[in-house]
């Protein structure tokens, strides 16, 4: 056996909130055996070209990862995910319940598949970071969530609520029901690092689950290898805390929060 | 910023997008992360025609010092340009196409 396994890409189809049918980026083994699955909730600016790649660099490890366009009722399949996320931007955003039934789509495709494990995990980053606290409290059917820097978890702003974003995710943790990774730059100013200590508070507070960590000399985004803010020494670090995280929950001996619930 | 804060600017103009020309009657600015560019944040602008649908535009994605220098350059073209050329004739209402 080759010391590097292969894995097969594509674009899929797959069916997100209100049973609306759109595309995802979908990536997995292609060795015989059975793979638990990873949801990669994408940034606000779109469905961009690192999202694929964090897709393919987690199939590279042994996971099924699937990154759904969340973007996809706005235009078809052959305009550019960048127009759409700024058609997006000018309308205010997607409703967070419409993400969470998108998120809960892409969780059932990769349930379905035939070489699913059954565990499923959830990792977002930037404002998908957020999704996926929201994601971790309020969906059922997921083992482990990684949140990359996410902003707005606690919101400062009362402004910032509306009726796409009624609630703010720290108001949620109450409802966390599985483990929470955190990895946090402490230069990043959304979220401060005030506020990632005041959502560490709650957790603590609640007796959840969950392990953060802060990075310093790294701000926000800092994994993104196509941006300024890259910092491979921290990000080299996050990266092995995430697949640790993913190792003990996923495994498919690991628990499992579907039969806990 | 991670967020959706857009300033919005009316604008009569036109702009070359992929299809070629078009008029253009929104810009759509904010301060945030970037699709292309590798900064961490940018200034960027979409034009676009929103009484058209808003399909189509033109993006640009700025570094914050630049845009505010862009900006000058902006009001001292304006202020030089209408010295030399006088006030400009006002623009006739859009007819419908």
């Amino acid at each position: 056996m080759s010391y590097y396994q292969g894995q097969r890409s594509e674009v899929v189809p797959f069916h997100g909130h209100n049973g609306d049918t759109g595309e995802a980026y979908y990536a997995r083994p292609t060795r015989a055996g059975k793979f638990s699955g990873i949801v990669v909730i994408h940034h606000i600016p779109g469905w961009c070209e690192w999202t694929t790649e964090v897709v393919r660099k987690l199939a590279h490890h042994g996971y099924a990862a699937i990154s759904p366009h969340l973007y996809f009722r706005e235009g078809g399949p052959d305009e550019s995910p960048d127009d759409l996320g700024a058609r997006i931007r000018a309308a205010g955003g997607v409703a967070d319940a419409q993400i969470m039934g998108d998120v809960a789509g892409a969780i059932a495709y990769l349930r379905a598949q035939p070489n699913a494990t059954g565990k499923i995990g959830v990792i977002g980053f930037c404002s998908g970071g957020r999704h996926c606290y929201l994601a971790a409290c309020t969906l059922s059917g997921i083992d482990a969530a990684v949140d990359c820097w996410g902003g707005n978890v606690i919101v400062d702003d009362p402004k910032l609520l509306n009726d796409k974003r009624p609630v703010a995710p720290i108001d949620q943790t109450v409802k966390l029901g599985r483990p929470l990774l955190g990895i946090f730059g402490n230069d990043d100013a959304n979220p401060t690092a005030d506020q990632v200590n005041r959502t560490e508070a709650v957790l603590k507070k609640l007796g959840k689950n969950y392990e953060f960590h802060r990075y310093d000399g790294a701000g926000h985004a800092f994994f993104n290898t196509q941006r300024d803010a890259y910092r491979p020494e921290q990000a080299q670090d996050g990266w092995r805390k995430v697949f640790a995280f993913f190792t003990r929950y996923l495994a498919a001996s690991a628990a499992s929060s579907i039969a806990a619930e | 910023m991670c967020s959706y804060i857009v300033e919005k600017a009316a604008l009569v103009g036109s702009a070359k997008g992929r299809k070629g020309w078009m008029r253009i009657d929104t810009a759509n600015v904010y301060f945030d992360h970037p699709y292309h560019s590798t900064l961490d944040h940018v200034l960027a602008i979409d034009f676009t025609n929103e009484g058209e649908g808003g399909r189509d535009r033109v993006a640009v994605e700025l570094s914050a010092g630049s845009a505010r220098a862009l900006v000058e350059r902006i009001v001292a073209a304006l202020a030089s340009g209408e010295a030399a050329h006088g006030a400009p004739i006002p623009a006739l209402p859009v007819a419908a196409e």
